[in-house]
């Protein structure tokens, strides 16, 4: 009943989305393998130089620093933004007017334009006028534009105000999931929040979180307009992510072979990190997969019961 | 009957339990709102003050920053050219995914999975990777420096990300719907446009809304592909924001402004944020 039609006449339809792709994803990227392999000094004047730039990218040490920069950036705001969008979620209210006050409020930092973010965050962490400079001053030494690990703070901080509610809302979609009956069963055997929210919620949780952390991975490693307007990836070199690197040999330098060798390493990370999003994200649409979670979910469930009552 | 029991069951624990949270909610929200209030609040004081004086409520107040965005054409003309960029690509991309996300959520064939899967790379790649051969390509084409050039460049990720949150809704509509048509003897085209499209029109809304923000808060093609004709207000917030002497008053004027439509809309779709953010999967 629920298998879907072959039939290769679809293809008629997916044309128009082909073309546009395309046009916008293809010829472009085309361009930058065609430039990655070769120097260019004019249109007409070009040598093909093979792999040498690839080779220049992976032993560029303010390349690979920007790299360490990413990585690190990805996972300090993970490691915020993941339990505290869950805290947040939990708390959200869930029925009435105030659930739709709350959700357009926690929302509302998702649809801020991402430079107006950045310029945001510039005034109000600058030491001497900015209400969270002054606020930090009052306890440390808080000095955005001269000190490298406060540049820094603030940039994660900025992204955990931006992206947080992100997580909160994608929480809170899998939250309202899942059925009362759960929550009954549980009460009936007498768990504790603790054990709700690890045997039941938790993994009712698990592909919504998975989303929420691929997402957040995958945007917070490509981040660029945020911290280039805070900091232009400043004091010195200290926020300078892959992005911001990427856009100044390109367009600044117009070192066109690098910037291209560049893009195709950055764009095959990004492609990795993809499919796993893409395997997660499809997961249910797999014969078979619902029986085996719900198996699992039940199996969770008697685990707790058994937990609670060895503790006892 | 069952919610009854529940909520007698939890509330059993103690009277102070959901106040206790709901407070901490409201308070989180508080500051979480912070940055937000400080914006607005720079967007009336004058600008002596903004970057001499430290107070929290602005001692004196001033609509200037309103009144120049309104007035100067550099600055409403970029809210112009934001404006038209993003409706355009919001249309191009709706019409452009609606058969494409029909044929997946409906049929199989040779390609399918690759094709899903490679729409979606499109919509992670990084900005920053396209901006040499974007500039390169509508500049041979006559495009550089129009809305068009923005419009059709953010098709990349807008494209892929509407084919996949209509996928998401069409996939609730039951396939009998489809057939019982077939059989009444409705022709593709008539079902497709009579009956099955205003049947997902809440999906094609909250599409609309997503590829509407996303082109919105975009900021690196668009500041690539325009020059000082199609410049998009976040370029002309960023321009003015590298040259000497800035003028914050009307800079965080323009960023309130640049917040307003996405707030707007925000309630409308509040119910499937969540489920857009998530490619339509949640």
């Amino acid at each position: 009943m629920n298998l879907k039609k072959k039939n290769n006449k679809a293809w008629l339809l997916v044309l128009p989305v082909v073309i546009v792709v395309a046009f916008t994803a293809i010829i472009p990227l085309m361009t930058v393998a065609n430039y990655s392999v070769q120097d260019v000094f004019s249109p007409t004047n070009r040598l093909y130089v093979g792999l040498d730039f690839f080779r220049q990218i992976a032993t560029d040490p303010a390349i690979i620093a920007a790299f360490q920069r990413n990585l690190i950036f990805s996972t300090q705001i993970l490691a915020i933004e993941i339990p505290l969008g869950i805290i947040i979620a939990k708390l959200m209210p869930r029925h009435g007017w105030k659930a739709a006050a709350a959700l357009v409020i926690v929302a509302i930092p998702l649809v801020i334009p991402w430079n107006v973010v950045g310029t945001t965050w510039r005034v109000f962490a600058r030491p001497d006028v900015g209400l969270l400079g002054v606020t930090i001053n009052q306890f440390r030494e808080f000095d955005i534009g001269n000190t490298p690990s406060d540049a820094w703070a603030t940039m994660v901080m900025m992204d955990v105000w931006h992206w947080t509610p992100l997580v909160a809302l994608l929480v809170y979609a899998g939250l309202r999931a899942i059925p009362d009956a759960y929550y009954q069963a549980a009460s009936i055997d007498g768990a504790s929040v603790i054990s709700v929210f690890r045997f039941v919620e938790l993994p009712k949780l698990r592909r919504v979180l998975m989303i929420a952390l691929l997402l957040r991975f995958m945007d917070s490693f490509m981040i660029y307009a945020e911290p280039y307007i805070l900091t232009g990836g400043g004091p010195g070199t200290a926020t300078e992510v892959m992005s911001i690197l990427l856009a100044v040999i390109a367009v600044i330098q117009f070192d066109l072979g690098k910037a291209a060798a560049f893009s195709l390493i950055y764009f095959l990370i990004i492609q990795i990190f993809s499919f796993i999003f893409f395997t997660v994200l499809t997961l249910d649409e797999r014969p078979g997969s619902t029986k085996k979670r719900q198996k699992k979910v039940v199996a969770s469930r008697r685990q707790g019961v058994k937990a609670k009552e060895g503790s006892a | 009957m069952t919610t009854q029991a529940i909520s007698i069951t939890r509330e059993s624990k103690g009277g102070s339990y959901f106040d206790w949270k709901s407070w901490l909610f409201w308070l989180i929200m508080a500051v979480w709102s912070v940055p937000l209030l400080w914006l607005m609040s720079m967007s009336v004081r004058y600008n002596e003050d903004i970057l001499s004086v430290f107070e929290i409520i602005p001692s004196r107040i001033s609509f200037r920053g309103y009144i120049e965005f309104f007035t100067e054409p550099l600055w409403y003309g970029a809210l112009i050219n934001s404006l038209s960029y993003t409706t355009m690509n919001m249309v191009l991309s709706v019409a452009v995914a609606l058969p494409a996300a029909y044929a997946f959520s409906r049929f199989t064939f040779s390609g399918d999975k690759h094709l899903f899967f490679w729409l979606l790379t499109n919509r992670m790649a990084p900005a920053a990777v396209f901006l040499l051969p974007f500039f390169q390509m509508y500049q041979a084409l006559g495009l550089f420096d129009t809305t068009y050039a923005v419009a059709l460049a953010h098709m990349l990720f807008n494209v892929p990300l509407a084919v996949w949150i209509l996928e998401g809704f069409m996939s609730g509509v039951p396939r009998q719907l489809d057939e019982m048509a077939e059989i009444d003897g409705y022709s593709f085209g008539r079902f497709f446009l009579t009956v099955f499209v205003p049947m997902i029109r809440a999906g094609i809304g909250v599409t609309a809304f997503f590829a509407f923000m996303f082109s919105w808060v975009e900021l690196l093609i668009a500041r690539t592909l325009t020059g000082p004709n199609a410049m998009p207000l976040g370029v002309q917030m960023s321009t003015t924001s590298s040259a000497a002497g800035l003028d914050w008053a009307l800079l965080s004027a323009a960023g309130v402004i640049a917040i307003v439509p996405g707030v707007i809309v925000i309630w409308f779709v509040r119910n499937y944020i969540a489920k857009g953010f998530a490619l339509g999967r949640v």
